[in-house]
């Protein structure tokens, strides 16, 4: 590693004390242009932080493993297992659900990483100097993080959509509001999930802790249910498997109505109904406390 | 310029900071001293927006940090070199940084070549030693080319070629007309860099001064004299009306006076001089005075004395003085 000589800039040194006379702030002057910066210079930063890590390659390669490869396998054994009768009237996209279940652990993950890392690392102190507004630097990650978790959900759901409905012939074959539910819907969904860890991450500031949560959060309600033996619980018991999220997962590929629980596009509103007040948390608390 | 007006902050019962005002100015380079744990660090997180002032206010050329639209084209800071992800290659680091500015990404090849990591700038930063760390966070100080700079202990775990590197890099932004903060809690590398004081103790201002007024109000200094003619020349200075002290080794210490007055005077005696030499005592000695005498101050806040009658009554004690051990309350606060 070699020592250069100290810099600086081409410029001639300015005659500071020369300049005392005109600007109540005397000092050296830049030759680089003055930017007023934007939402704009922070998303293209946050781009380039996503982009240029090692996390970021490995949770989104084990998702598509996930996702694509459980998706596959899942459709290539109920078609060579189950009769065309035993099939029909079914919805051939609901097989991808099982896959993308799996899956979301590697979304929330990278979610989570995306702001709780900074905090592990330091990272964070440096980010809030260059961009002293805390608000907008969420909101880039946040946007940032968002697109890349939609993206990269939406394009491995609609290939494995794509195949179930090519490999499983004595399924019906699904309308354009089941297309759209059970591809771009349940995208939302899982980009959602993400985005609501992200947020958790930069409330807990600690990458195992909120992946924990998260997980947590998945997996609770339904385990919670399993052990509710009591009739007294039923009511309670009903509402946890309901709006567990692996039940409102599946509400994504049904179109009956008799179901208790969401149903149709209400897993997406609930999802954006607790990833809005999470937001409105974690702006808060960003505001409040210390960096 | 970075003005602090009666900045405080208070971490539960602890005061971290405690009512600092003082002005840093463009064109040198302030030294800003204090043993460990004085709030050197607190302050200059507060500074950058970091961390909410209990009280009080700091401005950047007149704006609050966070009224700052592209900070690093305001003020570069190096605050700590982990503040990095270890993930992530230099170049890659200091390109987020650039874009969040706004800074063009050529500025990115200039800073890493005027730090010297051009040659490592694609590799992931958690492979790099403490000093490479140190470079890039100062390459990232450096970035937005800002007119003010502000370092914290920058030559931690640098080599001696590292420390000489930085203390020119100080000097010549400071000489081009920048503001340039350094914190350190070692006297001596402030003396060859600072040319001006700021030393805290326990969160209160001690001192705000030219380097070389720090020097002269906290330091003694002395002539010492060494001459074969030892006897002759005491008798000499004695007649003259100069106390002299006789120090080991054989040599005469005069406090105070002149070289010259000295030399002239022994001249006229035809006395013999092996060395006549202006000496002052070591900076870090004057800053453990000054730190010391905080200390003194806190230890004697601590024990309730029997206060001699004054005239009128002033309350000794901020605070109800409990018996406890010197040093308790420093940590309970």
């Amino acid at each position: 590693m070699s020592t250069p000589q100290p810099p600086m800039p081409q410029a001639a040194a300015p005659d500071w004390q020369a300049a005392a006379s005109g600007s109540p702030y005397p000092s050296y002057t830049s030759p680089i242009p003055v930017v007023r910066t934007h939402l704009g210079h922070a998303i293209s930063s946050e781009w380039t932080k996503i982009r240029s890590v090692r996390s970021t390659v490995w949770t989104l390669g084990v998702f598509l493993l996930l996702v694509v490869g459980i998706g596959l396998l899942v459709a290539a054994l109920v078609a060579a297992n189950q009769g065309e009768e035993s099939l029909s009237g079914q919805n051939p996209l609901s097989f991808g659900v099982f896959g993308l279940l799996l899956g979301s652990m590697c979304i929330i993950t990278l979610g989570v990483l995306t702001t709780a890392s900074e905090y592990g690392t330091g990272m964070i102190r440096t980010t809030m100097t260059a961009c002293p507004s805390r608000a907008r630097v969420l909101a880039a990650k946040a946007i940032v993080f968002f697109a890349v978790a939609f993206t990269v959900t939406f394009a491995s759901v609609l290939l494995v959509a794509v195949a179930d409905v090519a490999m499983l012939k004595g399924a019906r074959s699904p309308s354009g509001g089941e297309w759209l539910k059970g591809t771009f819907g349940i995208s939302l969904y899982i980009a959602l999930l993400g985005l609501l860890s992200l947020l958790v991450g930069s409330i807990i500031r600690h990458s195992a802790g909120a992946i924990t949560i998260m997980i947590g959060l998945v997996l609770a309600p339904l385990v919670i249910a399993l052990f509710m033996f009591s009739s007294a619980l039923e009511k309670v018991r009903q509402a946890l498997f309901d709006y567990s999220i692996p039940n409102q997962l599946s509400a994504f590929y049904t179109n009956t109505l008799s179901r208790t629980g969401p149903t149709g596009w209400d897993p997406v509103w609930i999802a954006l109904g607790v990833t809005a007040v999470a937001f409105a948390g974690a702006v808060a608390l960003l505001q409040k406390r210390d960096v | 310029m970075i003005e602090l007006v009666g900045l405080t902050k208070r971490y539960g019962e602890k005061l971290a900071v405690n009512n600092l005002t003082f002005t840093v100015r463009p064109g040198m380079v302030t030294g800003f001293l204090g043993p460990n744990g004085a709030g050197k660090s607190t302050t200059m997180r507060m500074m950058l927006g970091l961390d909410r002032p209990t009280a009080g206010d700091v401005r950047i050329d007149g704006i609050r940090y966070d009224r700052l639209r592209d900070p690093l084209r305001y003020i570069g800071a190096l605050l700590d070199a982990k503040a990095v992800h270890g993930g992530r290659s230099a170049f890659n680091h200091l390109l987020c940084l650039a874009q969040s500015n706004g800074i063009p990404q050529r500025r990115v090849a200039e800073v890493l070549d005027t730090v010297g990591l051009t040659a490592v700038a694609r590799k992931k930063a958690k492979g790099f030693s403490l000093g490479m760390g140190q470079r890039l966070g100062i390459a990232g100080a450096l970035l937005g080319d800002p007119r003010i700079l502000m370092f914290d202990e920058p030559v931690n775990g640098l080599d001696p070629e590292g420390i000489h590197w930085i203390r020119n890099l100080m000097k010549s932004l400071a000489a081009q007309g920048r503001t340039v903060f350094v914190s350190s809690h070692l006297m001596s590398e402030m003396a060859l860099t600072a040319d001006h004081l700021v030393v805290i103790g326990q969160g209160r201002l001690l001192a705000d001064t030219s380097m070389a007024d720090f020097i002269e109000r906290n330091s003694r200094s002395y002539i010492r004299i060494r001459s074969p003619q030892r006897e002759r020349l005491l008798d000499v200075l004695h007649d003259e009306g100069v106390t002299v002290i006789e120090s080991g080794s054989g040599a005469l210490e005069v406090d105070g006076g002149k070289a010259e007055q000295i030399g002239e005077l022994v001249a006229q005696h035809q006395i013999v001089l092996h060395e006549l030499s202006p000496q002052q005592a070591s900076l870090e000695e004057a800053f453990m005075r000054l730190t010391a005498e905080s200390v003194e101050y806190h230890a004697h806040a601590d024990t309730p004395l029997e206060a001699p009658f004054e005239g009128r009554f002033e309350p000794r004690f901020e605070r109800a003085p409990e018996r406890q051990h010197w040093g308790e309350d420093w940590t309970r606060r």
